[in-house]
């Protein structure tokens, strides 16, 4: 059996009971850290606090050689891995469960809190109006991705929310290895589609809403223009970024009162 | 001294009249006497004694080339000749005639206007006559014709004067043979070289004279006057009455353009940018005033100045501390020195303006071929095509631990300096693959590395460089990405063999204007719809984008491309270089977001859909073949021939010549190592011979297998060849 064990949001507390259960009874135990790691612990002390040794995967593990490496085993033992976050939010590991369900082995998950819930939780506006999320990538051969700019102009014409998340590379990505976006880099990217398209959507008096380190004990929200948010210090990663789209007299009083917004934002 | 001075400032003053400029090389069939010629025209220009020139042959100053008597490295100088009444600058380029080193005779083509052909009058012409004779007409460099070494008919030979005027039209003839072969268009407009009208010249670059009609004229020297000096023994006389430096400079400056009529044909031939624009239009007037556009011929380094870059100014003006661009390189690159050449020296000045050969220090992202500006946008020039690739390897390593980083940075010096090397540095392992035109290209590159920069190496024995390519249609075939979020479908298929040609000549390329590329690719039978698709030509492979309205695929692009690299770079069977391939890509499904479909996810996909498709299209391997020249008296010819058959060669003429018989041949790379010595022996020594690669040919089948797993072991990799499972999953 497999098991998709979600390890939440920040350190090694965030995982559930019913998570560490099945930590403990598995016959071996993995862990993943590419898709996201946590930032608020390490590998010896999660050992140290689950009691059990924990062996890391690589990307390639999983993209790659998830037969021999991984699903063999699981046929006949019960191999666990530990995933940032929500084990399914990030996309990518449908792929493990399709192909273990296509060798007959049982995939159980345990859920843990998603940065996606969070970082909404956290923004002050509500879940229901929030459109296609999309992401900012650092650019790639000198070019930037416009997909951001087409999934928030379709969300703005519905007024809709657009939660943006942004890039976290590893030494893989030999031109800009090791970085977390900050949101400062994403609204200087989002600026440069806006030069590029000319569509007048991204606008200096654009409502954003920054979030960082969503989940650990210092949190930071703020809302402003983008004018203002492109110089705002946010502190240490991870960012997020919501531009909102039409605001419910609530979700205004919010930004204001908790998040710091201008008053003349969210007539 | 003052001497030296006064010589100087006259370089200076005429570097900036085009006029008086003459941008010319000397090229020649190996041992033909272009050096002497050149060390002769030096001393007579008095830019250097009489003493050093001839015998020592000052310009080939490189250890090596003392040691093995011929030019490895073309060398560039300059002189100053006075010509009815006006003096004249002419920079000139001594090039090698070793075929191992024809790739620095291609370079120079590009910097120069026009060449001084020489012609052994004993040998005639040779195959690499034809060779560089070719070059320089495909540049648009117009030839004259100095034939050597006329004192040798008349004191070896020892020929009566009716005999020696056969011989010396018969080297006419065939040198004009080969112009009208090349550019029949040429040959019409006044580029045939007749010595009526004084574009051909006679002498001894040895004994230092020449005559030619206009000579003759003036100093009433003939053939009959010649002919007796020599019999006589009489050389000084000749020497002092027919200086071999006035016959062959007059001729030079006669009948060689000057920079101001050589760009305005030559640009069209050499960049193929926008002619309309500032930078265009400056250089079709060579304007000093204009944008600067330079070309790399050439890198050498310097023990005081470093690396030091020297190319033709077609544009513009340079000056120390200007800034400028390497084409394609990101930062800009300031020039710190700029010099001109004086005799031998290079000799720094304060701004040089464009028709010039320069030589300047600071530009420290150019490679041999760079196009370097100070305009915004320029289009690059033309890559300069070699007349062959690397066909022998090699693996070498360090002796000694601690050298190993310092032999990856002279590694990567010397490819920076020879683009005609190909140098494949492995940090892991510290065993390094180079990769050259012949085994004396490489033997040289080691004595280098050895003697020069002071580093043991080992090295294995030499290699030969194969191909991969595809005999069949395949695909679509299905290649996904890690993540399992992108698709890409590919098909590849042969490339029409025509089409391969033309790209490797330089004709097809992707900077040529793309209405011009798709007319002639339709004429080779290429479909319209096809042409229309071509977006990336890589050494000769193509990449077609048949897919239509696929979003973000234009942004993906980039990485689908350096897939396609990767793969062609190192092909699937034994990881060689492959060679007329197709690509194309006729479907793609792409994740939304560009963080699910970056580098590490695109380039793989790519990379094994075309290895899998490859694999599936019947592939199999080229090996090089060259073509074998030998000239050998009628009795041993059946010995001479026995050479060729044991090496699975094939006789493809036989003509006799009096008692002497020319054998054309060709014959695999693969089974020449070694001919110089086994030819020396079954002949006695009576051979001359030339060896030159003509190209890539399919391997026969019983071969191919046996050569796969050899090449794949030697690369460390797993004996048998891959199956198209191997690279894509289910
Ligand atoms: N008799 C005679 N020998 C000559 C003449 N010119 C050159 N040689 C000899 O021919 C040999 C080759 O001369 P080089 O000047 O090195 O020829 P090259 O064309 O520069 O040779 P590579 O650069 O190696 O191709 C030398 O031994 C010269 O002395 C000549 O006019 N007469
Ligand atoms: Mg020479």
């Amino acid at each position: 059996m497999l098991t998709l064990i979600g390890l939440g949001l920040y350190d090694e507390k965030d995982i559930t009971l019913k998570g560490i259960d099945a930590v403990q009874k598995a016959d071996r135990v993995y862990i993943e850290t590419y898709t996201s790691t946590l930032t608020g612990t390490n590998l010896e002390t999660m050992q140290e606090i689950y009691k059990r040794e924990i062996l890391p995967l690589t990307r390639e593990d999983i993209e790659l050689h998830a037969e021999e490496k991984i699903l063999d085993e699981a046929k006949e033992r019960d191999i666990a891995i530990l995933i940032g976050g929500d084990p399914l939010i990030a996309t990518t590991h449908v792929d493990l469960r399709i192909r273990a369900r296509d060798m007959g082995i049982p995939v159980k998950i345990i859920h843990a809190a998603s940065i996606s819930s969070a970082a909404i939780s956290l923004s002050c506006l509500q879940n229901y109006k929030f459109g296609r999320s999309t992401s900012i990538a650092f650019p790639q051969r000198g070019i930037v991705s416009e997909a951001p700019y087409d999934a928030l102009k379709i969300n703005t014409q519905h007024g809709l929310h657009t939660l943006m998340y942004l890039d976290v590379t590893d030494e893989t990505n030999t031109e800009h290895p090791n970085q977390h976006m900050t949101i400062n880099q994403a609204i200087e990217q989002l600026q440069i589609l806006e030069e590029k398209r000319d569509e007048n959507l991204i606008k200096e008096d654009t409502l954003g809403v920054g979030i960082a380190r969503a989940g650990s004990d210092e949190p930071h929200v703020h809302a402003d223009y983008l004018s203002g948010l492109r110089d705002y210090d946010f502190g240490p990663p991870q960012h997020i970024l919501v531009i909102p789209g039409k605001l419910h007299f609530m979700e205004g009083e919010a930004l204001v009162k908790l998040a710091g917004a201008p008053s003349t934002a969210t007539k | 001294m003052a001497r030296y001075e006064k010589m100087v400032d006259k370089v200076k003053d005429l570097m900036n009249k085009p006029e008086n400029i003459r941008n010319i090389g000397i090229v020649a069939h190996i041992d033909h006497g272009k050096t002497t010629l050149t060390d002769n025209l030096l001393a007579g220009a008095g830019m250097i004694s009489k003493e050093l020139a001839g015998r020592q042959l000052f310009m080939d100053f490189d250890e090596q080339e003392q040691a093995r008597g011929i030019t490895i490295n073309a060398a560039n100088v300059s002189m100053v000749h006075e010509y009815k009444g006006s003096e004249y600058l002419i920079n000139l380029i001594d090039t090698p005639g070793h075929v191992d080193f024809g790739g620095d005779v291609t370079r120079a083509m590009r910097a120069v206007d026009g060449a001084v052909v020489v012609v052994d009058a004993v040998e005639g012409t040779m195959p690499q006559t034809e060779t560089v004779l070719r070059q320089a007409i495909r540049e648009g460099v117009r030839p004259t014709l100095f034939v050597n070494k006329v004192d040798r008919l008349i004191n070896e030979l020892k020929v009566d004067k009716q005999e020696m005027q056969t011989r010396l039209s018969k080297v006419i003839e065939n040198v004009n043979k080969l112009i009208k072969g090349m550019s029949e268009e040429r040959y019409n407009a006044g580029w045939r070289v007749d010595p009526a009208d004084g574009s051909v010249a006679f002498g001894s670059a040895l004994y230092n004279w020449a005559i030619s009609l206009p000579t003759m004229e003036k100093n009433k020297i003939g053939f009959n006057e010649v002919y007796d000096y020599c019999n006589q023994g009489n050389i000084k006389e000749l020497a002092e009455k027919c200086p071999l430096h006035e016959a062959l400079l007059d001729m030079v400056i006669m009948h060689l353009p000057n920079p101001l009529e050589a760009q305005k044909e030559r640009i069209g031939i050499i960049w193929h940018g926008d002619s309309d624009t500032e930078v265009g239009r400056s250089m079709g007037n060579c304007d000093p005033a204009g944008p600067v556009a330079l070309m790399v011929t050439d890198i050498t380094t310097d023990p005081h100045a470093g690396e030091v870059a020297c190319g033709r100014l077609f544009s513009g003006t340079i000056e120390r501390g200007l800034e400028t661009k390497v084409v394609g390189m990101p930062k800009p690159n300031r020039l710190q020195q700029v010099g001109v050449f004086m005799g031998a020296d290079r000799v720094e000045v304060e701004r040089i303006p464009a028709g010039n050969i320069v030589a300047v220090t600071g530009l420290r992202d150019a490679f041999v071929g760079s196009t370097v500006t100070s305009a915004e946008d320029m289009v690059a020039f033309e890559g300069v095509k070699y007349v062959s690739d690397p066909v022998v390897t090699e693996a070498i390593e360090a002796k000694s631990m601690k050298d190993l980083p310092k032999l990856i940075e002279v590694l990567r010096q010397y490819s920076k300096e020879d683009p005609t090397l190909r140098v494949e540095i492995n940090e892991e392992t510290g065993e390094h693959l180079l990769s050259g035109m012949g085994e004396l290209h490489l033997e040289i590159v080691r004595y280098r590395i050895e003697n020069e920069k002071g580093i043991p190496i080992t090295a294995s024995p030499p290699l030969v460089v194969y191909r991969e390519t595809v005999q069949t249609h395949a695909g679509p075939i299905e290649g996904k990405s890690p993540n399992k979020h992108n698709r890409f479908y590919v098909e590849v298929e042969p490339l029409e063999s025509s089409v391969v040609g033309l790209i490797k000549s330089g004709d097809i390329s992707m900077n040529m204007p793309e209405l011009e590329r798709r007319k002639k690719l339709m004429e080779l039978g290429m479909s319209k719809e096809e042409a229309r698709k071509i977006i990336e030509i890589h050494e000769s492979n193509m990449f077609l984008n048949m897919t239509k309205g696929i979003q973000y695929l234009n942004e993906t692009m980039e990485l689908i491309l350096e897939g396609f690299h990767e793969i062609v770079d190192k092909g699937p069977l034994t990881r060689e270089p492959c060679q007329g391939i197709k690509v194309k890509l006729v479907d793609t499904k792409l994740h939304e977001d560009a963080i699910h479909r970056g580098p590490a996810q695109v380039i793989p996909a790519v990379r094994q859909a075309i290895a899998a498709a490859i694999i599936t299209a019947n592939p199999t391997l080229l090996e090089p073949i060259m073509s074998v020249f030998i000239q050998v008296p009628q009795n041993q010819m059946g010995n001479a021939t026995r050479e060729i058959q044991g090496r699975r060669g094939q006789i493809l003429d036989m003509t006799t010549e009096g008692d002497t018989v020319v054998i054309r041949a060709k014959a695999p790379v693969a089974e020449l190592f070694g001919f110089a010595g086994d030819i020396r022996s079954a002949t006695e020594g009576r051979a001359i011979w030339n060896t030159e690669v003509m190209g890539f040919e399919i391997l026969p089948q019983n071969l191919c297998n046996e050569v796969a797993t050899q090449t794949r072991m030697r690369k460390g990799l797993k004996k048998e060849v891959p199956k198209a499972s191997d690279f894509i999953s289910s």
